[in-house]
């Protein structure tokens, strides 16, 4: 097995692949921790949503590089909903259902009324539960993955102080003068950004897992949010990895394989909270 | 010079006031106490001093070298924080955010500070716990811990003692009384008019008829005997509540 393992890491897309999606795992983990506790745990799902339906136009106009369409209208969607925060009039979870139900339909009516390619329900279901695009990334979209995988890491890093005083407290964080407003913002773009690079590894469907999961699972287990934190952003890498092991070795479809792997990850530590906490 | 002073304040959401009117000052060392029916626009009032909304009109001043982002804010507790996996020292240290200015990590100065405070509100032995395993007036305490990071001069409290039981009551009561001994001028909210008129210095009732004055001048005025008339009536009620459900043996009386 191993062999075979090392057969495959010979070829540069199966490394191009290991790298891009261990870095979509760790962005997604660090953000995920703010966006469960802030309520917004179907903010993946909703946005994915949005990319499915810019996907959409994107083909529809024949627009060779669609990230062009994809990224503003994301980011746009992302800032709708996110930047209201605690104060919103349509609270969080309408808003996102909304939004990511419009969108899929309106996304799938274009698909069918303007068709691109002859296999059509073939495209929509690649978008939605990840292609093997994953498996088909050139040197410069790996390059582009790893600059914005840094910047995400480096201001969520400068900027995790803030993060967690907007999260935990808003009002106060505003009434000590600090911008909760801004930092939403800077939430909602980090947000898009990192759902419109996770939708090439596991599809728009899983993406809320990989936001999700791990922040969940180290909650499990940890009391303060710097390790809740750390231990999302390792479970996260180590799930991705071995998921994208797994798929690669028994052939299975790499989203699905992570999502899976996140699965189990979060029950082994449900139980490992669980021994803890009667000790 | 007053430390905090209010001329011809209008409050409200969006250009719709809901109070105006409004004319008071606070000076160092004063114990304000907030009071007034519900929906009467307490807590909008309270996120207008702090600048979280902004005034339909009117004017709020600040003195003696207080800036708006020195105040102590003690808010209402939020559902997010009900289950929020964060450590007593995390929450205690953002209290420190409002010095933070472009630096991007906390210095020893200030964890030093979150450390002080710990130990003034008697939470040190918690700092490692997750702030979800308090009990609700420990957490309280950690956020008036939070609070007193954020300033030395001015706390704004928006009803402290809300789910307390009787005893932790009694005891933050002493708790804000002791701080405001200490130097702090307190404004609190509160819908316990008995202990209002107990520790504050002065009292602002807001509602149909506004007044504001020494809590003495309150217990003689007009708006003040009623609105106590009416809370003592409404609190013989819930006693009575109270009793005839505890004699019908109610199993969820906590």
């Amino acid at each position: 097995m191993l062999t075979k393992l090392m057969m495959y890491l010979q070829f540069p897309f199966v490394r191009y692949a290991l790298i891009v999606g261990i870095l979509i795992a760790l962005c997604s983990s660090l953000l995920g921790v703010t966006l469960v506790l802030k309520r917004f745990s179907f903010i993946g799902d909703g946005l994915s949503h949005v990319a499915f339906g810019a996907i959409a136009i994107a083909s529809v106009l024949h627009v060779s590089n669609d990230m062009l369409i994809v990224l503003p209208l994301t980011i746009l969607s992302a800032i709708l909903l996110l930047r209201t925060g605690q104060n919103a009039k349509i609270r969080g979870d309408a808003a996102i259902a909304m939004i990511s139900v419009g969108a899929l339909a309106f996304g799938y009516l274009l698909m069918n009324v303007f068709p691109t390619s002859s296999n059509l329900s073939g495209d929509v279901c690649s978008t939605l539960f990840g292609s093997t695009s994953i498996l088909t990334l050139t040197k410069g979209e790996v390059v582009l993955c790893v600059v914005l995988s840094i910047i995400v890491c480096v201001i969520f890093i400068l900027c995790y102080n803030r993060i967690f005083a907007v999260t935990f407290d808003e009002n106060f964080a505003m009434a000590s003068g600090t911008d909760a407003d801004h930092y939403n913002l800077l939430i909602a773009v980090i947000t898009a950004v990192i759902i419109v690079l996770a939708m090439n590894l596991v599809g728009s469907l899983l993406i809320s897992a990989l936001v999700i999961f791990p922040a969940l699972s180290s909650m499990r287990i940890f009391r303060s949010f710097l390790h809740v934190t750390i231990c999302s952003a390792v479970l996260s890498v180590v799930s991705a990895f071995t998921g994208m092991v797994t798929s690669i070795l028994a052939d299975t479809p790499v989203g699905s394989t992570i999502v899976a792997v996140e699965v189990v990850v979060f029950f082994l530590c449900w139980i490992i909270g669980a021994a803890l906490k009667r000790t | 010079m007053p430390l905090l002073s209010v001329q011809n304040l209008s409050i409200g959401h969006e250009g719709q006031a809901i109070l105006s009117n409004l004319n008071f000052e606070i000076n160092a060392g004063d114990y304000l106490c907030i009071v007034g029916e519900n929906g009467s626009g307490k807590s909008t009032l309270m996120r207008t001093l702090l600048h979280l909304i902004s005034p339909i009109g009117g004017i709020i001043t600040f003195g003696d070298g207080l800036t708006a982002n020195e105040i102590g804010y003690l808010p209402q507790q939020t559902t997010v924080q009900r289950d929020f996996p964060a450590s007593v020292r995390e929450i205690v240290l953002s209290g420190c955010q409002g010095r933070l200015g472009f630096r991007p990590f906390y210095n020893h100065e200030e964890k030093q500070l979150a450390e002080e405070n710990m130990a003034r509100m008697s939470i040190s032995q918690f700092a490692d716990r997750s702030y979800r395993t308090l009990s609700g007036g420990q957490q309280q305490r950690v956020l008036l811990a939070r609070a007193l990071c954020a300033t030395r001069k001015l706390l704004l409290l928006d009803e402290p003692v809300a789910g307390l039981d009787p005893k932790v009551t009694a005891e933050m009561y002493n708790l804000i009384r002791d701080l405001n001994r200490e130097g702090i001028t307190i404004i609190m909210i509160s819908h316990d008019i008995a202990a209002s008129v107990r520790n504050a210095t002065h009292i602002l009732h807001i509602g149909s008829s506004h007044f504001f004055g020494t809590t003495d001048a309150y217990l003689q005025s007009e708006t003040g005997r009623q609105y106590i008339v009416n809370a003592g009536e409404a609190d013989a009620l819930i006693h009575e509540s109270l009793h005839a459900e505890a004699e019908g043996g109610a199993d969820n009386a906590d």
